[in-house]
């Protein structure tokens, strides 16, 4: 029989990978959202309903053509083309108004959204079925794992490498940074600002729809997820520091570990852990782990 | 000269953003009743000088007295209280009140009555008064029922050192109360900035000239973040460095 | 003299007139008061059941969203997180009522309770401002949604059931005419409590903040204490509409501090028309009341109000009051 300490740390181990998987998701939740606040100065509370809507482009898209990566490409195209058309046609008469009205005309959409998925695809939990290629379990250092798992993780961290070139290293990447730095600025520049603002909103609503895809398999569906995934993604978004991409990183690790580990240590509070990680986050760094300070 | 101690005294401050000094070790020292003009080309330090004496900014090094009390790093509106008002470069005014809100907010700043949770303004006679004195002192007494917003530029310039004035400051900082104004809204403003009561000692940074020269009695020239030199004004104006400044930035 | 008042010729009357025209001015808008206060009171006469019960909700979601339009439309603070005391407040009453059925456990420890609260929420959240103050005062409610769900002691998903009304001066209210009066009461004077804070010279603080934060600073204002003041008023009147809820509903449920409850309350304030007290009451009114209309035709409720609420936004941001005086467009 296996010493105590010996069966413990692959348990341990798979629930961090577990962690992990979830940490992965909120992280692409999150970078849109903070990309959205540091460039557009918008608290987009109906970026929930993007990632639900990606679960449920997807479910339709697998139910169509039967093919799960065809729907991990197209239905984050589909998402961020709804979220352009949102942008351009609600949020954008509101930037000269301040942040509080484009924060209430987004929480109204939240209701839109959730609502026109239920009349189209029902009220019911709606099951997304794994991709034939993972449907199998791995053991990994003495943990045992859905391999679906395995593939979340490893894909999340190749899109955070894949974002961090992006921001970093291309020229496209640097407007973006300095549009988040300081819009006016960056307009003063000669840049397009509107359409840069329409194509960063576009973007940040498919990797929440690209997220709600791959989730799927997870998460299923259901009209309620985008309301309920939105508070952790903000509290990540938060806790890391809004506008920092990096902060989104870290945050939505840390969250992810603090959610699955609160769950298995104190199943009583396990939904309290993470606002107690953001408390004492929050007391010592009121910006977050990598926002700018506040005075 | 024996001069009392002075009101405000600053001793090597210093203020850094980034890889920039923006000051860089300023030294001066302000005596009570004084009426003191900081002038300098753009990007001195004029305006950051201002706002780390009234705790807008923390300084990275160096040392404020005022009245004699350390005051460094305190927040701005621990300043206040302690007598130190400041007016603003660009209009930072209460624009949907009207002009005797906005003078009546400044005369009873945390004073017991503004936690009156319920009685009503107008039993609060002393903060109506100083603020209808204060009216009285910038020219705008006949315009106390208007909007803020309404106003035009000139009068909220006037509003702007009136907001100063209602708190009863020992010292007031004003900064380029003149800028943006005609010639003869400049004229106003300077006749009404020299009749301003003695009591309250003028810190007041100006690019011009005619403003400094009709105000001032020592002018202080600040240049890159430190203090170039320092006189009256017919002294600084035949300074051949403050020429050169003046004329190698323009 | 008012100096809320934006009417064209406002600022042309001298000083020395105000005192008598504000009673003139006064005068119809008590009169029109009263006679609301005395057409509600005497609705169970001559109404059913169903629809005195909606005016009641109408009534203590309008105290909540009055208590919201403080912080939101005075002192400029946007919460999202106001739900939280009105959970507070509500559980709380239903816990001590269970146990004792009077005036203070019906009034006093919900209000004391929300307070407490709004103490300890504040003191984090008004360190920031903004966004991110939004944002914590989500999180902040939401965190009390999680330990309501899952505390067995709190009656987890279910919540608390079977809350008796209050025995007050031996008078049960559980008719529902005596109990119409006692919460009309309570509402009365929620209403004027409000009312007269706005206008004291506290409310003419939060009103300098709400419009220029970094001047009231300047001027030797600590705003923070201010802002927290305001924030525990608003928490405490929210955990008493909280409390009569519980009361009017006999049970209290985790959904009482869900972020959308606070959403729903913020919309209420907006319909009616931000910073004027007096429109959150009428945006309750316009929400039930819809709510209940379109539910009655269609399932499709939420959509009807989510797109109420962006055109309300786009064209309307000044609410029922702000169309009535004239402000609709998007320039607005």
């Amino acid at each position: 029989m296996s010493h105590p300490l010996v069966a413990f740390v692959p348990d341990v181990f798979g629930q961090a990978l577990n962690g992990l998987a979830y940490g992965v998701l909120l992280f692409l939740l999150s970078v849109g959202l903070t990309l959205i606040f540091g460039m557009l100065d918008v608290v987009n509370l109906a970026h929930g309903s993007y990632y639900m809507l990606g679960a449920y482009a997807g479910l339709t898209l697998i139910a169509v053509t039967g093919n799960f990566w065809l729907a991990v490409l197209v239905a984050p195209a589909a998402v961020a083309l709804i979220g352009a058309a949102v942008e351009r046609t609600c949020l954008r008469p509101l930037y000269r108004r301040g942040p509080l009205d484009q924060v209430l005309l987004t929480f109204g959409l939240i209701y839109v959204f959730e609502d026109l998925v239920k009349w189209i695809w029902s009220g019911r939990i709606r099951s997304i079925p794994t991709p034939a290629l993972f449907s199998s379990s791995v053991t990994v250092f003495g943990a045992t794992i859905p391999s679906y798992r395995l593939f979340v993780i490893v894909f999340g961290l190749v899109m955070a490498a894949a974002l961090w070139a992006l921001i970093e290293k291309t020229r496209l990447g640097a407007i973006i940074r300095a549009g988040v730095f300081d819009s006016e600025m960056t307009a003063g520049m000669g840049i397009n600002i509107h359409r840069v603002f329409t194509g960063v909103f576009a973007f940040g609503a498919a990797l929440a729809g690209l997220s709600g895809v791959i989730a799927g398999p997870i998460q299923s569906a259901y009209p309620p997820m985008g309301a309920s995934i939105l508070v952790p993604a903000l509290i990540v978004v938060v806790v890391g520091g809004l506008g920092s991409l990096k902060g989104s990183l870290a945050g939505s690790l840390i969250i992810g570990q603090a959610e699955t580990f609160g769950k298995v240590w104190l199943p009583g509070t396990s939904m309290l852990m993470i606002y107690v990680v953001m408390a004492l986050i929050l007391l010592f760094r009121p910006q977050g782990l990598f926002g700018r300070p506040l005075r | 000269m024996s001069s009392p101690s002075p009101l405000l005294a600053i001793a090597g401050l210093v203020r850094h953003f980034g890889a920039l000094s923006a000051l860089n070790g300023v030294s001066l020292a302000v005596a009570p009743h004084e009426r003191r003009a900081i002038i300098g080309p753009n990007g001195a330090g004029k305006t950051t000088l201002f706002n780390v004496i009234t705790g807008q900014l923390a300084p990275s090094a160096g040392r404020i007295l005022f009245d004699g009390e350390p005051v460094a790093g305190l927040p701005p509106h621990a300043l206040a209280r302690r007598g130190m008002g400041r007016s603003f470069q660009r209009t930072n005014l209460f624009l949907k009140l009207t002009v005797l809100e906005n003078l009546r907010l400044a005369a009873a700043a945390d004073g017991r009555g503004s936690y009156d949770l319920l009685g009503s303004v107008e039993r609060l006679r002393a903060p109506l008064e100083r603020a209808r004195g204060a009216a009285e002192a910038v020219g705008l007494a006949g315009r106390l029922g208007e909007l803020v917003g309404r106003l035009s530029y000139g009068e909220q310039r006037q509003l702007e050192v009136g907001v100063v004035l209602a708190t009863g400051p020992k010292l007031m900082l004003l900064d380029e109360p003149t800028a943006g104004m005609s010639p003869e809204e400049t004229v106003r403003m300077t006749r009404m900035l020299e009749g301003l009561p003695r009591e309250v000692t003028m810190l007041i940074i100006e690019h011009d000239m005619d403003v400094v020269g009709s105000l001032a009695e020592r002018v202080t020239v600040l240049h890159y973040g430190e203090v170039l030199t320092e006189g009256t004004f017919d002294e600084v104006k035949r300074d051949p460095r403050v020429y050169e400044v003046y004329l190698g930035s323009a | 003299m008012t100096t809320r008042d934006v009417r064209p010729n406002a600022g042309r009357r001298s000083p020395a007139k105000a005192p008598r025209r504000r009673n003139t001015r006064m005068i119809p808008r008590v009169v029109g008061f009263a006679a609301l206060v005395a057409i509600v009171a005497a609705f169970p006469l001559f109404a059913g059941n169903y629809p005195v019960k909606l005016i009641q909700e109408i009534l203590i979601w309008g105290v909540f969203a009055m208590s919201l339009d403080l912080l939101m439309g005075y002192a400029g603070m946007v919460s999202f997180g106001h739900s939280a005391f009105f959970g507070v407040g509500g559980y709380v009453a239903a816990l001590a009522l269970l146990k004792s059925p009077g005036l203070i456990s019906a009034l006093l420890l919900p209000a004391l309770a929300a307070a407490a609260a709004a103490l300890a929420i504040g003191f984090f959240s008004i360190r920031v401002s903004g966004v991110y103050f939004i944002m914590l005062t989500l999180a902040f409610s939401q965190m009390f949604y999680a330990v309501a769900f899952q505390a067995a002691w709190l009656g987890a998903e279910d919540g608390v059931v079977g809350v008796p009304r209050p025995a007050v001066l031996g008078w049960n209210l559980a008719s529902p005419a005596g109990f119409n009066l006692y919460l009309l009461a309570l509402v009365v004077a929620a209403c004027l409590l409000l009312y007269r804070i706005v206008r004291s010279p506290f409310g003419h603080v939060l009103r300098g903040i709400h419009d220029n934060e970094g001047r009231m600073q300047a001027v030797g204002y600590p705003v923070n204490r201010y802002k927290l003041l305001a924030f525990v008023i608003g928490g405490t009147v929210a955990g008493v509409a909280g409390s009569l809820y519980a009361q009017l509903v006999g049970s209290i449920s985790p959904d009482a501090f869900l972020w959308t409850t606070s959403g729903e309350a913020l919309l209420m304030v907006i319909i009616g028309g931000t910073g004027t007290l007096g429109g959150s009451m009428l945006g309750a009114a316009a929400f039930i009341l819809l709510q209940s209309m379109v539910s009655s035709y269609t399932e499709r409720w939420m959509l009807i109000l989510g797109l109420t609420f962006v055109l309300l936004v786009l064209f309307a941001p000044g609410g029922i009051l702000g169309v009535l005086r004239g402000r609709v467009g998007i320039r607005s």
